[in-house]
């Protein structure tokens, strides 16, 4: 018999859809059954509550949680989220719901013993309820009080050797894809780099001093599966710099029909045989591919890394072999300025151990934004207010063509006086000289 | 300027302005101290909340920092 009757949210379960209403409804019930083998250290009902909080909340079209507060662990200034509810009388389980961010591992990969002890943990700490993951990629447990923030904290770092993510204005939990352990288009180490800048940044995961959040995420090739070139401050894309392998023999043999294109994707439908010209070759943004006397030719210096034709043909093409990874800055959601792309900051970087031409990047740039940011404002807006030109200097990554974002529409490039020779001053007389009115 | 005199400063900063505000964002701090490093600015900030005489407050979005026990308290 659940606490509260809650018909709003029962009709969220009617959809065609997984419902967050029965996985809360079963976890409720879970716990009232489970009361007398657990030694629940937060109100057993907590989630009953929640589902009665939420339930009001959508009766009076009004929000009953208050955001933020004083909550963390000695010596973090991030990790914890403090949520508390503004109607504690009627629903003393939720009083405290704070929520608690993971570092998750690189590439999130996790045994099942790891994943048991941890839920083991939420139940025994928390409320049950886990959100895996969160946007910025963390396991993010939700729901537990102040007291038992030091208990979980101590519990991660001592016996499940796992610490805390980030959270206000530090730096964020830095996130990889799978990179090189399962994926052979991966161009850099990626869960490598995203393990040791981690470790290099420890205090800036947890002590906070930026002007608003920042966020790094690591896509060992351009296909991007953590989409860092949308969702991160600073994003490290992994490409090339020679040309892309081809196997003629395997061109043939997909052009033949003996090896599926798309590695066997798209197979529930008869799509007919394969037709390279409708589906590759057509289709490379810059046009530079062709066939020539049987073979598949491609004019590389025009390639944009847009991985259509390697995703196509995974057997025939391949990634080059000078392998690096390009820096990009100033990606953002729309919070207060629209939403954004990364900028290309460095074009091609080689991602070698010990990483220190990126990290200079990283702590050049930090020192800027620090200076210069105002409160709130995401390294994207400052290079918008500031300009790109500005980024370029205080990195002293020097002006490329490849910085431009379209011809004639984002001209950054300017002429300082001192690099002028002779300035900006000069001698009409002389000029009308020459050129007589 | 030492570490110590500038941990001072930042206290008697915040007691100056106790009456009207309780909660800074971090570069309210830096332009205390125009001439020294935003880092050392941190690295003072942070051991004054090891020593438990501020403490953060976070949004979960934004970070700010005030005096232990200053403004509205959890309950």
């Amino acid at each position: 018999m659940p606490k509260h009757e809650t018909p709003l949210l029962d009709q969220l379960e009617s959809g065609p859809w997984p419902s967050f209403v029965s996985d809360l409804k079963r976890q409720a019930e879970s716990r009232t059954q489970k009361q007398n083998d657990i030694e629940y250290q937060i109100p057993v009902d907590v989630v009953d509550d929640l589902l009665g909080l939420l339930e009001l909340s959508y009766v009076e079209k009004e929000v009953h949680w208050k955001h933020g507060g004083i909550v963390g662990v000695f010596g973090y200034g991030g990790g914890v989220i403090g949520r508390y509810c503004d109607q504690p009388q009627k629903f003393p389980g939720v009083a405290h719901f704070h929520t608690v961010r993971v570092n998750q591992p690189a590439g999130k990969f996790y045994k099942t013993d790891f994943l048991r002890q941890l839920a083991d943990l939420w139940d025994f700490r928390g409320s049950g309820v886990t959100n895996m993951h969160g946007s910025t990629g963390d396991i993010i447990l939700l729901g537990t009080t102040t007291p038992q923030l030091e208990e979980i904290f101590f519990e991660l770092t001592h016996n499940m050797n796992q610490d805390l993510g980030g959270s206000g204005s530090n730096l964020r939990t830095p996130e990889s894809c799978l990179g090189e352990s399962r994926c052979e288009w991966s161009c850099y180490d990626a869960q490598e780099l995203c393990y040791q800048l981690t470790m290099e940044y420890q205090d800036e995961l947890h002590r906070p001093a930026f002007p608003y959040k920042f966020k790094f995420k690591f896509d060992g090739c351009p296909n991007g599966c953590v989409a860092s070139i949308a969702r991160s401050d600073l994003s490290f894309i992994g490409t090339w710099r020679d040309d892309i392998r081809i196997d003629q023999e395997a061109v043939a043999a997909y052009v033949g029909g003996e090896i599926q294109p798309n590695g066997g994707a798209h197979a529930g439908k008869d799509w007919g045989p394969f037709d390279i010209q409708k589906e590759v070759i057509d289709l490379c943004p810059t046009k530079c591919m062709w066939m020539e006397g049987g073979k598949l030719k491609i004019n590389d210096r025009e390639c944009t890394r847009c991985m259509h034709c390697l995703n196509v043909m995974p057997r025939a093409l391949r990634i080059g072999n000078d392998r690096g990874l390009s820096i990009l800055a100033g990606a953002k959601a729309p919070i207060l300025d629209g939403a954004q792309m990364g900028s290309l900051l460095l074009p091609f970087v080689k991602g070698e151990e010990p990483y220190d031409a990126i990290k200079e990047v990283i702590e050049n740039i930090w020192d800027w934004w620090m200076e210069e940011g105002k409160n709130r404002e995401r390294l994207g807006e400052t290079m918008k207010r500031q300009g790109f030109q500005k980024l370029l200097e205080v990195t002293g990554i020097p002006a490329d063509p490849r910085h431009v974002e379209h011809p004639r529409f984002t001209p950054y490039i300017f002429w300082k006086e001192e690099e002028v020779p002779g300035g900006f001053e000069r001698d009409i007389a002389d000029y009308r000289s020459r050129h007589p009115k | 300027m030492e570490k110590e005199a500038a941990k001072q400063e930042i206290l008697n900063f915040l007691e100056s302005k106790a009456g009207s505000k309780t909660k800074f964002y971090f570069n309210d701090f830096t332009k205390l101290f125009p001439d020294m490093k935003s880092r050392d600015v941190k690295k003072a900030l942070s051991e004054l909340v090891q020593e438990e005489k501020m403490m953060y407050w976070s949004s979960g979005s934004t970070t700010l920092y005030g005096l232990k026990g200053s403004g509205k308290q959890e309950e």
